[in-house]
């Protein structure tokens, strides 16, 4: 192609659900049903180790993984300790490490 | 909702344009890049119409595209907006019709400003009469030139050579519109339609033949937005924009674009020979792109003027396909020479649009 412009056609930051893919999403949910139940209340991030002293967000993440925003949601993935403390404020029960746990066997099998 | 309550309702939607007797307001884009398309206006309204136009020879820029793009002061652009008005005053006309949507927007501000603040009315006449010693009234009707055309497009329809259908299976051509952005977005209740339901060219489409497509970015900037445009770390965000709009018109496969705004026709066509050359991608049909016309040049092939009079020349996507679509006769040879007949030469071929 020809690149004489100076400038390149900038990337549109819409999330677009009808082109990203769903299937890590699907593997979350099929992997950890209780991964449904969260109404996103936070309560696991206000305690999170990882997110005390970094960016991580589980929040975040369950919404980056639901949009099919994969690649931000491997980037994050690994920040977590796995300390579990996040699963002990959970008013649904959502099994939250091993969600995470999965997740993170998911981007080891398909490098994300 | 029944019928009369809903025609109640567009009835809000409307908006009051003259009959006749115009003050012509050139637009600085489309009387550089789609010449032929104001001479079209022009020769329709008196010709074949049988209305008044004044192009007036000493009317300027509105700086507009300085204005927006924050190197022309607030107080400077009203003056020169006082001296057009003063131009029109001075001929003896009343309603101003700007060919560019910027200048409608920008004249539309100002009038509004005025109305809001008439003490800054009255320093712009200060203004004026300081820079020039002229006098202004303010227009009594403001109406862009492609409200011109929609109020008068059942007669021309009347008089139509070619409708807006393909002649060999007897479909209507499919039109997607453009609006842009300053015609009715600034101030929805100064177009015809609103910023919601853009009626303005879609009126004209049915009228001649035509079948609109509401696809789904139809609302959506063409990026031009000059500061946008004008700024080169900027321009790949410009683009952005009109692909978006592309790729969301794709897949009704439209017979063409139809746009109001000089900016948006001169974006929309050459962007496409920009997207080609840097992706590869075209929108037309067999490495075409969608040809753009403005709603002058869509009227001017309705009522059977000559492509090339009417500068189709001038456009980056090839127009030709469209006219074959339309059953509209032309001279391949006579696209690339002069007035006089002289060959002017060709120009390079892009690498992936076909033309």
């Amino acid at each position: 192609m020809n690149n004489i412009w100076g400038f390149t056609i900038s990337s549109a930051r819409v999330i677009d659900y009808d082109k990203n893919d769903r299937s890590f999403a699907q593997y979350m949910t099929d992997t950890v049903p209780s991964s449904q139940l969260c109404i996103g209340c936070g309560g696991c991030t206000a305690t999170c180790t990882a997110g005390a002293l970094t960016d991580f967000n589980i929040r975040k993440l369950q919404m980056l993984v639901k949009r099919g925003e994969n690649r931000e949601a491997g980037e994050q993935m690994h920040k977590c300790m796995l300390c579990g403390k996040c699963l002990l404020v959970c008013p649904r029960g959502v099994d939250t490490r091993r969600m995470i746990f999965a997740m993170l066997k998911y981007i080891d099998n398909q490098k994300l | 909702m029944n019928l009369e309550a809903k025609q109640q309702i567009w009835k809000e939607y409307q908006k009051e344009i003259a009959d006749d007797r115009y003050y012509y307001a050139r637009s600085c884009i489309r009387q550089t890049f789609f010449p032929g398309s104001e001479w079209a206006y022009l020769d329709i309204l008196g010709n074949r119409l049988g209305k008044t136009v004044f192009d007036d020879p000493r009317h300027t820029t509105c700086t507009g595209i300085g204005y927006h793009s924050d190197v022309v002061p607030v107080e400077t652009i009203m003056t020169v907006v006082a001296r057009h008005f003063a131009l029109m005053t001075e001929a003896g006309f009343e309603n101003i019709t700007p060919s560019c949507i910027t200048s409608f927007g920008i004249y539309t501000e100002i009038l509004h400003t005025w109305q809001e603040h008439p003490e800054i009315e009255e320093q712009t006449h200060e203004y004026l009469w300081k820079a020039t010693r002229r006098e202004f009234k303010k227009p009594k009707n403001l109406a862009h030139t492609s409200d011109v055309i929609y109020k008068f497009r059942h007669e021309i329809a009347a008089q139509k050579k070619h409708a807006l259908v393909d002649v060999h299976t007897g479909r209507p051509l499919r039109v997607v519109d453009h609006i842009g952005c300053h015609y009715a977005k600034m101030f929805p209740s100064k177009g015809i339609g609103g910023a919601e339901f853009p009626a303005v060219l879609s009126g004209m489409v049915t009228a001649w033949g035509g079948e609109p497509v509401d696809y789904p970015e139809r609302r959506h900037c063409c990026g031009f937005g000059f500061r946008n445009y004008l700024v080169l770390a900027n321009r790949g965000y410009s683009i952005a924009n009109s692909k978006k709009k592309f790729e969301s018109m794709q897949p009704y496969e439209p017979d063409f674009i139809i746009t109001n705004c000089p900016g948006c026709a001169m974006f929309l066509d050459k962007w496409q020979y920009t997207i080609s050359e840097m992706e590869g991608t075209t929108y037309g049909k067999d490495g075409y792109g969608i040809p753009v016309l403005t709603y002058e040049e869509a009227a001017a092939l309705v009522l059977g003027y000559d492509p090339w009079e009417i500068g189709l020349q001038m456009h980056q996507v090839s127009v030709e396909p469209l006219l074959e679509k339309m059953g509209i006769a032309y001279d391949p040879d006579a696209k690339y020479r002069n007035a006089r007949g002289e060959d002017m030469g060709r120009p390079a071929c892009p690498n992936y649009l076909k033309v």
